[in-house]
């Protein structure tokens, strides 16, 4: 078993003075607009101390917290998803010489080392994904390679769960697994930090720290337990793609054109989410022209555009894109689901469309959906019926 | 290393107008090295660059074979594409490619082809005709059949005419709407199923083209008995990165620019029968 320390609270400064000593430019949770948003660090009174944040659907606000903790608070709108895949990055220009030739430049990403405190069990699981999907495959890209190799992750167990977190349905925390360099647990008076790379076990040895006492580790084991009590949502049970795949007609789809604003919100906060959009920007002069990526969404009508036609030209089915593809065909694509649990897509979506519900209502027969009335329907997919698969039209008709 | 998303310079070598809004492009890399190097299979595609415009992802016509130079033939639909119709012999593009997965043709050896397409779905199939009438051997009985919606469509009737006149190749052309002077048919290209002669135990479907034709293709050969992983379809979606990374040709579990453009209609079908998927 790994030797656990203990860093006293007031030497955490030191944890940031040893990071930005040893070259990385620090990022960590600050609060801004209000909202938790990882910037650059480098004092301990620009963490959110004795910040909290309460989460519902279509909801998230700080609060005041009557402990003095850092990490007293469950997920802000984004984590680390920005440091990796650049919200909008440059990736080549292209130079047209006055013979008229062409010249096409790579665009080197910027990376410098950076050190991230405060990454959560959900955003160390997303990072794994976006792993799979940017660097193991037969074009690993070098954007997102450089920034992911540049990454010093001090990662923050969870001691307390918003009420928009399931983490423990999708497997990924609270505890954190994998992953990273150096872990967190906070207590009132401290962190237990246990190393996990060499790089970390570096940074640990330069910090004064003491042996975690017994007594320590329970009360971060409370600490987790706690966090995993507080988390009342559930998936449905059973197979999700399966699910999905019999309900692509389920009359419930339709109820998401009343309510889905087809903002990408969703897909904005989502820590997998990649979908992108390439751009080209002429300079004024006509001579370069910049070749860049910008995040997308499934949600724009124009991401499923093709020679006249939007293939996903309604609302309904633009959300069953995005919602079949992270639970459902996600699944096939990377041997595994798509949400790792951080309920952001719940809290930050402006009219509460709540993740959790649409699957419990899309796991309900159609036959049984049609016959409830709607205040009869579950809340929550702990009392859903079985997912049952109807017939599929297997005619090659259209189905509307 | 350098990202699989920058374009090479290519030069057009060639070009000709097919109809209003078609067109043919022949394209060499600059680079002697980069052409040199460059092969394709039937089926695959290529991105086409044009600086400030954007990419498009565009099907290969040229056979394989042919190492001087790639073809491509395009329709005016958007901007990119419509400026891509106004370059000349000597002008300037960029290039990367080719990408997917294309036709199968070593598994289709020893079959009956039948080979549907409906309007420009004709261009990715055009490389696939012309490596089996190289090695026609090879192959059971070839049944060509094109559909157009209008007849003002149908373009490379030479190369019909010429494909008509090998052994054991039979060419059908329909239009669902044809003018006076139209010799062929009026009507879906389901209409010919039932009177060409292949073997539905032993043979190969490949269909490229609108996907409300393919659905009607594929019900009508499942009625003839040809099973789902005998039929194979090119598909389209929107691309802009072509190496599955960019999220927009997802089609079920499948990115098309990666796991496609051809996918056997075992793969897909369960996402073919649904408006919006």
């Amino acid at each position: 078993m790994k030797v656990r320390h203990f860093l006293a609270r007031d030497r955490f400064q030191t944890l940031l003075d040893r990071l930005v000593e040893a070259g990385y430019e620090v990022i960590g949770p600050r609060v801004r607009d209000h909202a938790i948003l990882f910037e650059p660090l480098s004092r301990v009174e620009q963490l959110p101390e004795g910040i909290t944040d309460a989460q519902a659907p279509g909801h998230y606000r700080l609060e005041r917290s009557d402990s003095g903790r850092f990490f007293d608070w469950a997920t802000g709108p984004q984590a680390i998803k920005p440091l990796t895949f650049a919200p909008r990055e440059t990736l080549w220009r292209s130079e047209r010489q006055p013979d008229g030739r062409l010249v096409f430049r790579e665009q080197p990403p910027e990376a410098q080392p950076t050190a991230v405190i405060g990454v959560r069990a959900c955003d160390l699981a997303a990072l794994s994904i976006h792993d799979r999907h940017f660097l193991n495959d037969a074009h690993p890209d070098p954007h997102y390679r450089e920034r992911r190799r540049n990454l010093f992750l001090v990662a923050v167990n969870c001691m307390r769960s918003a009420t928009t977190c399931f983490c423990t349905a999708t497997g990924d925390g609270p505890r954190v697994q994998h992953g990273f360099d150096l872990a967190l647990s906070e207590l009132d008076d401290g962190f237990v930090m246990e190393a996990h790379t060499l790089e970390g076990q570096a940074i640990l040895d330069a910090l004064e720290t003491t042996s975690a006492t017994h007594d320590q580790l329970e009360q971060v084991e409370a600490g987790i337990e706690r966090a995993t009590h507080q988390q009342t949502r559930r998936l449905p049970e059973g197979s999700l793609p399966d699910m999905l795949q019999a309900a692509v007609d389920h009359p419930h789809w339709q109820s998401l054109n009343d309510r889905c604003l087809t903002c990408g919100n969703c897909t904005a906060v989502c820590p997998t989410c990649f979908c992108q959009t390439h751009v080209d920007q002429l300079s004024l002069d006509g001579k370069t022209s910049e070749h860049g990526r910008q995040w997308g969404s499934c949600f724009d009508p124009d991401h499923s555009y093709i020679h006249g036609t939007v293939i996903r030209a309604e609302r309904p089915q633009r959300y069953r894109q995005w919602l079949t593809h992270k639970f459902g065909t996600w699944v096939e694509q990377y041997g595994r689901s798509g949400c790792v649990g951080c309920g952001r897509c719940i809290a930050w979506c402006p009219v509460g469309i709540d993740v959790i519900e649409e699957l419990a209502a899309l796991s309900i027969a159609p036959e049984a959906a049609l016959s409830k009335a709607p205040d009869d329907a579950p809340a929550l997919a702990t009392n859903a019926a079985p997912a049952t698969t109807p017939a599929r039209p297997t005619d090659g008709e259209d189905t509307p | 290393m350098t990202s699989a998303l920058v374009p090479f310079e290519a030069e057009v070598v060639g070009c000709k107008d097919e109809t209003p809004d078609m067109f043919s492009l022949q394209l060499r890399f600059t680079d002697p090295e980069v052409q040199a190097a460059y092969r394709f299979s039937m089926g695959q595609f290529n991105m086409l660059y044009l600086p400030g415009m954007g990419e498009v992802p565009i099907s290969i016509v040229s056979d394989p074979d042919e190492r001087e130079m790639i073809d491509h033939t395009i329709r005016k639909v958007g901007s990119v594409t419509r400026n891509l119709g106004e370059l000349r012999v000597g002008d300037r593009l960029g290039l990367r490619g080719p990408y997917g997965r294309g036709w199968p043709t070593e598994e289709a050896e020893g079959t009956d082809l039948v080979i549907v397409t409906g309007g420009l779905g004709c261009a990715p199939s055009v490389s696939l005709i012309e490596y089996v009438l190289h090695r026609r051997g090879r192959y059971g009985r070839m049944h060509i059949i094109q559909g157009v919606k209008h007849s003002n469509d149908l373009i490379w009737r030479e190369r019909y005419d010429a494909w008509r006149q090998h052994p054991d190749v039979e060419v059908y052309l329909t239009a669902d709407t044809g003018d006076t002077l139209w010799p062929w048919h009026v009507g879906p290209v389901t209409q010919f199923f039932d009177r060409i002669d292949f073997d539905p135990a032993r043979c190969s479907v490949f269909i490229c083209g609108p996907e409300g034709m393919m659905r009607a293709v594929i019900k009508a050969m499942r009625q003839r008995q040809v099973p789902e992983e005998r039929i194979w379809l090119s598909m389209e979606r929107n691309m802009h990165c072509a190496i599955g990374s960019c999220g927009r040709c997802q089609l079920g579990p499948k990115f098309v620019c990666r796991d496609g453009p051809v996918f056997t209609c075992r793969e897909l079908a369960p996402y073919l029968t649904h408006r919006g998927v």
